[in-house]
């Protein structure tokens, strides 16, 4: 076995060395009783050639393969990947790495994070960015909670409606065992939080609102600042693409005082959901509240400028059951490979790429609207837009797959009523003839 | 260090991103519009975030620069104890990369990506064989949220009897994430001091569990590399007063094909494919923590599950008992392939053998070293062997001060200061990839820095010596935090 540097000279020099006669030898302490008596049920192994059949034959059970254009999103987007992205985010130094517990050793790791948290914060317009967290979903339910840990009496929040529906079930599911409760906001005609209902209520410890929302809905977030903070709450603003802010305001300039989302569209593939990352940032003031890994600037015995972890009496090993949460291992690589990303965009490269998307977006919007289907909302959106379309759209999209194109994410198993409605995504990976295709095929 | 591999470097000066670039630079390719401008409402728009604009040469040149102030398993050897710092197989990496994988998006119709879930759920079947567990989900992201994932079950559990329990037993030699996993769930959790021998006494669980516990989270090996030799009783009693085992799987590289868990009394436990399983761990992430139960407590792991009907694949989310979704869709995929392409590299015979070599080699590397390192436990330990510093302190030096002498020899260091229960721990696991010379370089290396810190203490004081920086001032940095540029 190649992985396996062992001889059978080399088990008995080490054999005789320890004092033991063979593996038996070495198990002595563990019970008869709980022994694995049988061989485990695998497969026989595989040797390289094996294998690469195996993922050969897997990928033939793919009717969705590379050829196709996704016109999907719902918080996991199809973008361009600069080749130079996944070659150095391979440098098996940064790759094989554990986490920078050694930071004289783990400089280019801890350098990387600092330039992500920085770049981050910036993107975000937060004062302060941790090192990720494991998704947009995890980092919700995080936000959540440590919104209910700055509040420290109130045990309530609230999340609109307007949020992905997968980020608001795990945010159920880390509540759940908890003794705080999770309300629902609803949204209204125009596809934007409705945020009446916090009127005149008190007892929120955070409100989360998604922007782009769902829908893909920019919502009014200096509007929902006021009021949520009117109400005695903060601000959790969530987001699940985060290109947006290369064209639309941050949500930290608009008054969000803990900021989350996912990061996947930020150089990595969609590979079936994971891994991304969950981006997250908030005020200054909340710091000692925050969640997950932060590095942070330091000098060496010489004074000479250099990265280590740091405020960690906040985290899991250190402060225990205490802890601001349970987090240990983040999205590392990816984190990084979200750098490398926001690096060769740059600023400019991320408002020309945002305004590609928008205007993409709008462009099969304006198309579906000129057949006389129903735009939903009437918000500005960013990069998605619900659509509703007069006759059952299912056979057109079913065409448009075998045309390689993905068309829209089904809603109604998302809302009530809301049949017939699709979700639709274009990013700057679908060309105009895609689209035109698409038009076309409702058309038809 | 006459052997040493670490003697010199080729350490090149890099500045933060944002210190080198100019505007209108762009290291990334985007098309021109081949659609017409939308309007656009002004109010609506940002200034944009304040970036450098690099090349693609600056960027690639950054980067690769920071990688050489790295050290991976593929530099050299890692024996970061409870880590499992194993080597990190390259076919794996291709395959997680492949482009039909990439482009699978998780909200497509099971239909369209039958290969896909036929990946989860063959992964399920296998962990599930190697633990001796039932049924296994592959959501959470990592050990700590697999944890999580296990807590959850057990809330789920003892509000389907009717009554929520308030407690939870925890081992002083626990890992370090449980006693935070449990209390996310509401859960006290009640240290438990482990027994002379380092493992956990009957007598004391007996005393402490009772119908307001939910339960014991078990690491097995624990983190002190000993078998918890008396988890059968453990569990027994614990079971008696209703409440269940948890078993933190992060140290199941020593137990692979050796020990059935179903069988040691654990009814739930989780997995690291970041450790055990070899995939790389990024520089902390991204890791996957697949949890794995008893039949009786299936209908409580996270939802959706995949299921195979005989010819097709398909997410399964009705499912009312369920603990709910932990992760926005199926947890860290790329790494669940990576895994499944290692478990099937392997086979049964070979991860058996991965777990026998571990176990030699932890051991060869104990025996070989405890006459040079205060050995808190002299006792047959598995995977990992944990020493202190404690010969050391009367020339006043410490176990940080020898793990960063050990890095200028070229050594990642062991895991230090961890586990809690021994002062000043030094914990190495070596893993089943070092080779017989390697260990022997290693415990020369170990031999000599011990006799450094006898006759030139100030050497180690002042280590490392050979890195782009020399010892960092890790209190300053959190009593003025710098947290970005």
């Amino acid at each position: 076995m190649r992985y396996l540097p062992h001889t059978d000279a080399d088990i008995r020099t080490m054999f005789d060395v320890i004092g033991v006669k063979d593996f038996e030898g070495l198990f002595q302490t563990v019970p008869k009783s709980c022994r694995y008596d049988k061989k485990m049920d695998l497969p026989t192994p595989k040797t390289e050639w094996n294998l690469n059949s195996y993922m050969a034959e897997i990928k033939s059970m793919m009717k969705v393969t590379p050829s196709h254009t996704m016109l999907l999103g719902a918080g996991r987007y199809q973008h361009h990947i600069p080749s130079a992205i996944p070659s150095i985010m391979g440098r098996s130094e940064l790759l094989t790495a554990y986490t920078p517990y050694q930071p004289e050793m783990a400089q280019g790791t801890l350098q990387g994070l600092f330039e992500y948290q920085t770049l981050t914060a910036r993107l975000l317009g937060v004062d302060v960015a941790n090192a990720s967290m494991y998704d947009g979903a995890s980092a919700l339910a995080e936000a959540l909670l440590m919104g209910i840990r700055v509040s420290k009496k109130k045990k309530r929040v609230a999340v609109s409606t307007a949020v992905n529906p997968h980020f608001r079930q795990v945010v159920e599911t880390y509540f759940r065992p908890t003794e705080f409760e999770v309300v629902e906001l609803p949204f209204g005609a125009d596809g934007r939080t409705d945020l009446s209902g916090l009127a005149g209520q008190e007892g929120f410890a955070a409100v989360a609102l998604q922007s782009p929302n769902f829908f893909g809905v920019v919502e009014d977030m200096e509007a929902a600042a006021g009021a949520v903070h009117d109400a005695g709450a903060l601000l959790v603003a969530a987001f699940t693409e985060p290109l947006a802010f290369g064209l639309i305001k941050n949500p930290g300039s608009c008054g969000a005082d803990i900021v989350c989302g996912e990061g996947q569209s930020f150089g990595m593939p969609m590979a079936f959901g994971g891994p991304g990352l969950g981006m997250f940032g908030c005020k200054d003031q909340f710091i000692r509240n925050l969640p997950g890994r932060l590095v942070g600037e330091t000098k060496d015995l010489e004074g000479k400028r250099g990265y280590v972890l740091t405020l960690s009496t906040r985290e899991q090993h250190i402060r225990r059951e205490k802890a601001t949460s349970n987090i240990c291992s983040n999205q590392g690589i990816c984190t990084l490979t979200a750098a490398m990303y926001m690096a060769s965009l740059g600023g400019t490269g991320l408002k020309k790429l945002a305004r590609l998307n928008y205007d993409k977006a709008e462009y099969l919007k304006q198309g579906f609207a000129d057949l006389g289907a129903k735009i939903c909302f009437s918000s500005p959106t960013f990069n998605e837009f619900v659509v509703e379309f007069k006759d059952d759209f299912q056979p057109a999209r079913k065409r448009l797959v075998e045309q390689n194109i993905v068309a829209g994410l089904d809603l109604s198993r998302f809302y009530p009523g809301f049949d017939n409605r699709f979700l639709f995504c274009v990013t700057e990976t679908a060309s105009k003839e895609i689209l035109d295709t698409v038009i076309s095929e409702v058309k038809k | 260090m006459k052997n040493a591999p670490g003697r010199s470097g080729l350490i090149m000066e890099e500045p933060l991103l944002w210190e080198k670039g100019k505007v209108g630079r762009n290291g990334m390719s985007i098309p021109d519009s081949d659609v017409p401008a939308a309007h656009l409402a002004e109010e609506l728009c940002g200034p944009g975030p304040d970036f450098p604009d690099l090349s693609e040469v600056d960027v690639v040149r950054h980067y690769t620069r920071l990688s050489q102030w790295n050290f991976g398993v593929d530099t050299g050897m890692y024996p970061l104890g409870s880590c499992t710092m194993k080597y990190n197989p390259k076919i794996n990496e291709k395959h997680a990369a492949a482009e039909e994988i990439g482009v699978a998006h998780p909200m497509l119709e099971d239909e369209y990506c039958q290969g896909t879930l036929r990946i989860i759920y063959e992964l399920q079947n296998y962990l599930a064989a190697i633990t001796g567990m039932d049924a296994v989900s592959v959501q959470p992201a990592a050990g700590a949220h697999g944890e999580l994932a296990g807590m959850l079950v057990f809330a789920a559990y003892h509000e389907s009897k009717g009554k929520k329990r308030t407690k939870i037993l925890m081992p002083d030699t626990a890992h370090g994430t449980n006693p935070a996993s449990a209390a996310l769930c509401g859960y006290k959790p009640i240290p438990i001091k482990s027994g002379p021998r380092g493992i956990l006494d009957v007598a004391q669980i007996r005393e402490l569990m009772d119908e307001e516990t939910a339960g014991i989270m078990i690491t097995n090996p624990n983190t002190l590399g000993l078998f918890e030799e008396n988890i059968r009783e453990i569990a027994e009693i614990v079971h008696e007063k209703g409440g269940l085992v948890y078993g933190d799987g992060a140290n199941m590289n020593a137990i692979m094909g050796i020990v059935d868990l179903k069988k040691c009394g654990v009814d739930v436990m989780h997995l690291n494919l970041h450790k055990t399983f070899s995939t790389p761990h990024g520089g902390g992430g991204p890791g996957a923590g697949p949890v794995c139960v008893v039949d009786s407590l299936a209908k409580f792991l996270p939802s959706p599950k995949v299921e195979f009907d005989g010819s097709q694949y398909r997410l399964e989310s009705d499912r009312p008992e369920s603990v709910g979704r932990m992760h926005a869709f199926h947890g860290n995929y790329a790494v669940l392939v990576r895994a499944l392409c290692y478990i099937l590299t392997m086979g049964a015979e070979n991860l058996k053998k991965a777990t026998q070599y571990a176990v030699l080699n932890a051991c060869y590397i104990k025996v070989k070293l405890k006459n040079h390192l205060h050995l808190a436990y002299d006792r047959p330990c598995m995977h990992e062997a944990v020493f202190s510093d404690k010969r050391q302190q009367e020339f006043k030096v410490s176990t940080l001060d020898i793990a960063k002498r050990l890095m200028d020899s070229g050594y990642h260091p062991p895991t230090i200061y961890f586990p809690l229960v021994v002062h000043g721990a030094i914990m190495i696991e070596p893993t089943e990839t070092e080779s017989l010379e390697e260990l022997d370089t290693f415990i020369e290396v170990v031999k000599e820095v011990v006799h450094e810190a006898e006759i030139d203490p100030d050497l180690l004081h002042n280590s490392p010596q050979r890195f782009k920086v020399k010892r960092l001032d890790e209190t300053q940095a959190a009593r003025n935090p710098c947290l970005r540029g």
